[in-house]
């Protein structure tokens, strides 16, 4: 029962993180249709930046990641209005591998800046266990990471729907020419997107390199994170959340007992057959809308 | 379409070669090929190997994305499967390689049906999605499967050989390539003539009308899939034989968004698109490889850098190509000789 429950309590961390990622995904998904391949790569440009203003300047956490969130957002204005602006109309496959040759871009740029090293985040948390139930632990980094992630969200919750630009971004994301007509810039509102699910990415990034080492391949996470945007449905943020849960449990459970049984392994694969088995049965995922196709 | 040429029949409409001027220069260019080892360009031999295997498989994915429009990122694991398979019939069951050649491709188009089912549920975004999770199940099996790939360890593969003769040498190698090559173009181009071509394009088109129409979705999406990974296995095979050695490394997702990039620099949906591209971003690495290994001899900074100038090179290509010639080379060809065929009236 206490592995159970360990388990349960570790994947909670990195359940929060892939909501986070989730979200940057959904995010750009609801303003522009586009499927951001290239979301992985700003998690890790995020921790790269934020690495280097740890370890170079040794600045307190909190403010890498005040400084490292606008500036993967610019990174992320830049590309849209560079590459994203100039698709808009094209068919869905353009804009895939767009947004794959993006990524692959990111990552070997970040390869030649960076090299093939792993790269450890320096200790900012203090190392010691948290008990939380008898025999259940928690490392302070884990208990921060929940806590920010949580704030983020409730943040950007906040924004989507309290705020003016937030009730604008709503609009062109359900219709874009009511949106138009009601005096919203719908290209202002990609930027816009494009810019917060870049931010999102990188804080998820900042904080994903307390958990695993940094190195250029992290982008790799944003593709793990998949499954959960789809069972969550493509164009629901509180379905990219649970998702992001769900998956975080299920990885870890997955690796906590099938590993065990089947020899290793396991674990990795697991997010993918369970994304064939969500696009199999509910591809539009438990919150998502379903298209409607017309001749 | 040049002024004076009028077909009168259709079987002189489709065919392949409609001009003398074609005629001419493409038996020049055959002649060439055959040639070319005689005139002793050793190194040009081992490009055009390495160009001949990527025009196969980026044929068969043409067939898949370019024709039927069904998006596929994981084609790399196609080419692995027809890899390992080669490599094991040959080296553990000892079968002749005239049979592992057909099984190997028959095991790839199996793997690809299977794939190739979500296809019948799930369209464009969904099915790119199904394809990668597919890549990445199949890098995870390669890795893993020790028992039968060996793992990070790679297996050792022996050259062909049919009866006593063995393909060991790159002239032999080359002659074999561009042999499955003229094949793999022959198969592809008829394919795109016949119905069960033009049933591949209504299904791109627009494929509620062609289920309208009597194109069965089902048996021709099914159908596409275990044809391109056919090629890929086929291509695998060949790979195989002529490195020498395959490890899971070799068929990552990296891989497989390098034959995406070959298909679109070179122009979707046409089979010529599909020789250009491959044989383009086949030469490109060679070029890059020359350059670094030149510029390393004084700043060494270089050489460790190439591995990501490469991958970064064919990022920028895709994306490049992607906004301004979204044809690619095939289109562009296309649109100078329009514009000189027209002249001066081209505005």
């Amino acid at each position: 029962m206490d592995f159970f429950l360990q388990i349960m309590v570790n994947s909670i961390a990195i359940g929060s993180i892939y909501a986070l990622i989730g979200l940057g995904f959904v995010i750009i998904y609801k303003a522009s249709d586009v499927l951001n391949f290239a979301q992985g790569e700003f998690v890790m440009v995020g921790a790269f930046i934020s690495f280097y203003l740890l370890t170079t300047f040794k600045i307190p956490f909190w403010l890498a990641i005040l400084i490292t969130a606008p500036a993967v957002a610019l990174l992320g204005i830049f590309t849209e209005i560079l590459v994203l602006r100039r698709m808009i109309g094209e068919p869905i496959f353009a804009v895939v591998m767009i947004t794959i040759g993006l990524s692959e871009v990111l990552r070997n740029l970040m390869g030649i800046v960076c090299g093939p090293t792993d790269y450890v985040y320096p200790t900012i948390f203090s190392q010691s266990r948290v008990t939380i139930m008898k025999n259940v632990f928690l490392l302070p980094a884990q208990i921060w990471i929940i806590i920010s992630a949580w704030l983020l969200v409730i943040v950007l919750l906040l924004f989507f729907n309290k705020t003016r630009v937030g009730l604008g971004m709503r609009t062109a994301a359900s219709d874009q020419d009511v949106a138009l007509l009601m005096g919203v810039s719908v290209k202002r509102v990609f930027s816009i997107s494009w810019g917060i699910a870049s931010a999102v990415g990188a804080i998820s990034g900042v904080l994903l390199g307390n958990l695993t080492t940094v190195n250029i391949h992290m982008g790799h996470v944003g593709l793990v994170v998949f499954p959960a945007i789809i069972l969550g449905g493509l164009d629901s943020i509180g379905g990219a959340i649970v998702g992001g849960i769900v998956m975080g449990v299920v990885e870890a459970f997955s690796g906590g007992y099938l590993d065990k049984a089947l020899g290793g392994g396991i674990k990795e694969i697991t997010a993918f057959v369970v994304l064939i088995g969500i696009l199999m049965i509910k591809p539009h995922g438990l919150f998502g809308k379903p298209e409607i196709e017309r001749v | 379409m040049p002024s004076g040429l009028y077909h009168t029949t259709y079987r002189s409409s489709i065919k392949r070669f409609q001009t003398f001027f074609v005629k001419f220069w493409f038996t020049l260019f055959v002649m060439g090929l055959i040639a070319l080892p005689l005139l002793g360009f050793n190194y040009i031999l081992s490009i055009l190997i390495n160009a001949g295997i990527a025009v196969i498989v980026v044929l068969g994915l043409n067939v898949l994305t370019g024709m039927t429009g069904l998006i596929s990122i994981g084609h790399a694991a196609f080419v692995g499967i027809g890899a390992y398979a080669s490599v094991i019939l040959t080296t553990r069951l000892g079968m002749p390689y005239y049979l592992v050649f057909f099984c190997a491709g028959a095991i790839a188009a199996l793997s690809g049906l299977i794939v190739g089912i979500p296809s019948l549920r799930l369209k464009g975004l969904y099915l790119a999605i199904t394809t990668m999770a597919f890549q990445f199940i199949a890098q995870h099996v390669f890795l893993r499967w020790t028992s039968l790939t060996a793992g990070t360890a790679g297996l050792e593969v022996p050259p062909i050989r049919f009866g006593h003769w063995a393909f060991n040498t790159d002239v032999k190698m080359y002659y074999f390539v561009m042999l499955v090559v003229a094949l793999a173009i022959t198969g592809v181009s008829n394919l795109t003539r016949s119905r069960v071509g033009r049933a591949f394009v209504a299904i791109r088109d627009s494929y509620i009308a062609a289920e309208v129409m009597g194109v069965s979705l089902f048996r021709y999406k099914l159908l596409a899939f275990s044809l391109s990974a056919f090629y890929a296995g086929v291509a695998g095979s060949l790979l195989a034989h002529y490195s020498g050695f395959i490890s899971p490394e070799g068929f990552y997702m990296e891989l497989s968004i390098q034959y995406i990039a070959m298909i679109i620099v070179g122009g979707m949906g046409t089979v010529l698109g599909s020789i250009y591209g491959a044989t383009f971003m086949t030469i490109i690495p060679e070029i890059l490889r020359y350059i670094t290994s030149k510029l390393g001899e004084d700043y060494p900074y270089f050489v460790s850098i190439f591995v990501y100038s490469k991958g970064l090179i064919f990022g920028l290509f895709i994306l490049l190509f992607l906004i301004f010639e979204p044809d690619g080379f095939y289109g562009r060809w296309r649109k100078i000789k329009t514009y000189f065929r027209i002249w001066p009236y081209s505005y």
